[in-house]
């Protein structure tokens, strides 16, 4: 029997890697297809309690409502001030903030 | 013809493969950094987008027209007669006054957000609380839980049940509860919001309406929900580029390194091409080959880089972002991420990633299989 090629070894792999990329699409759709209940529910609890932010970051008042927040956060103290908590150095002036006085 | 074609490409990566492993070491470590760079580069993508894409879909029906007050370029309390003022100008459906705050609650060292639904709120002295909170204080329902109020007497709420923790990207920290426990807590007179929110009668005019009640009400802020749906895509733009920015040291110096890996031919790999050509292989042939070198290296850390980067920010919950989300907050909410990909996205990755190596490795194959085999062997 032939030793197995080389070239057959590398087109199995990258047939099975291409395969797990094609995976993981069908992956997205399907988990995306199943969380829509889920969403559907977080979407009517934003709307029923008006609420105006996600609760990703709960460490800081300017942090947790970014679309809230002061003018001058994440610079509360005052503008250039540095930052003490590392969420702020990372959430940029909310949009609504940009470019108004 | 085409069986031909197939045996003979078959034949080449074969001789491709066989090249490859005899750099075996040098190669290994080549496609473990690629497939890292590739793995860190698509996490940050497909996280920034899924969250992004999450966020828009959650907060879609947040409220039209957000009022605030402000005094000395600072948020304070609305009075009850802005609620007639902004009920008055014309294209506003509904305004109500909102209560809601912040509350840190020194036995678990963590911050709550405090809230009065105006849709079926909590009896007085009872409260709904959130995931988060239910576990950073370890309550269940029937759980008494006490805070000091602004007169630092004690007010004491039964939780009488939690969110779902389904909802926790949303509910996490929330603490629900009754308007006089809230007023009470705080101690907010009677008459008095946090802020108000309004409805518009045609979707249209919502930018209009806002410069009405802005020239009615000249000492309020408007937050309009077109700008909280386009803060998050600005945070998460920010904190993908800050994340970019940090990483762009490493990026460069893999770049450096493929780039040094793949155009630069060592004497070995210039005797290779030397004696290749010498035995009657055609110059086509030899860049033939060295694509495929560089295709098999790029490729495959793409696609292992690629599904590593799905796996561990739709599976595993994205353990490396975990402490920049954090930050130094106690309260996290406890979210699986929607898998949403962008597949322009992964095609840009794609591009990005495997195309310029391969290119890389072509120039300098071409430069030197064009030359005498005698001069480059020798």
């Amino acid at each position: 029997m032939s030793p197995v090629r080389p070239s057959f070894i590398a087109l199995a792999g990258l047939a099975g890697a291409v395969a797990a990329l094609g995976a993981t699409f069908v992956d997205a759709g399907l988990r995306s297809a199943a969380a829509g209940p889920g969403l559907a529910a977080r979407g009517a609890l934003a709307a029923r309690l008006e609420l105006t932010d996600l609760a990703l970051f709960t460490e800081a008042r300017y942090t947790r409502n970014p679309s809230q927040a002061d003018l001058h956060a994440a610079f509360q103290d005052h503008p250039f001030a540095f930052e003490h908590f590392p969420t702020g150095s990372l959430v940029a002036p909310a949009a609504a903030k940009r470019g108004r006085p | 013809m085409t069986a031909g074609w197939i045996s003979r490409q078959r034949h080449l990566l074969d001789f491709a493969l066989s090249s490859l492993g005899r750099r075996r070491g040098k190669n290994l470590g080549l496609l473990a950094v690629y497939t890292l760079v590739v793995f860190v580069l698509a996490s940050v993508m497909l996280f920034s987008h899924a969250i992004r894409h999450e966020a828009r879909l959650v907060l879609k029906d947040s409220p039209e027209v957000v009022v605030q007050k402000l005094v000395a370029g600072r948020h304070d309390l609305i009075p009850a007669g802005h609620l007639e003022a902004i009920r008055g100008v014309r294209g506003v459906r509904a305004a109500e006054g909102r209560l809601w705050g912040y509350l840190f609650d020194p036995a678990a060292a963590a911050n709550y957000t405090l809230m009065v639904p105006r849709d079926q709120p909590p009896a007085p002295g009872t409260a709904l609380i959130g995931s988060g909170v239910a576990a950073v204080r370890d309550a269940a329902p029937g759980d008494t839980l006490s805070f000091r109020a602004h007169d630092g007497q004690l007010v004491q709420f039964t939780v009488a049940g939690t969110l779902e923790r389904d909802s926790a990207l949303v509910s996490a920290d929330l603490f629900l509860v009754s308007e006089a426990d809230f007023r009470r807590l705080f101690g907010v007179p009677e008459g008095r919001f946090t802020d108000i929110v309004a409805s518009v009668r045609n979707p249209r005019e919502i930018r209009t309406v806002a410069e009405k009640i802005d020239a009615a009400l000249p000492d309020t802020r408007i937050i309009l929900r077109d700008e909280i749906l386009r803060t998050y895509d600005s945070v998460f733009d920010w904190r993908e580029g800050m994340l970019l920015v940090l990483l762009s040291g490493a990026i460069l110096a893999f770049g450096i390194f493929a780039w040094e890996k793949a155009s630069g031919l060592s004497a070995e790999e210039r005797r290779e091409i030397g004696i290749l050509k010498a035995v009657g292989w055609e110059t086509s042939d030899v860049i033939r080959l060295k694509t495929l070198e560089g295709m098999v290296i790029s490729l495959t850390a793409f696609l292992a880089g690629y599904v590593l980067g799905y796996l561990h920010v739709f599976h595993f919950g994205a353990p490396l972002f975990e402490p920049v989300l954090k930050g130094w907050a106690v309260l996290y909410p406890d979210f699986r991420l929607t898998p949403f990909v962008d597949e322009l996205q992964v095609a840009t990755l794609f591009f990005f990633t495997v195309f310029p190596y391969t290119v890389a490795t072509v120039v300098p194959i071409w430069r030197a299989a064009t030359v005498d085999p005698d001069q480059v062997m020798r």
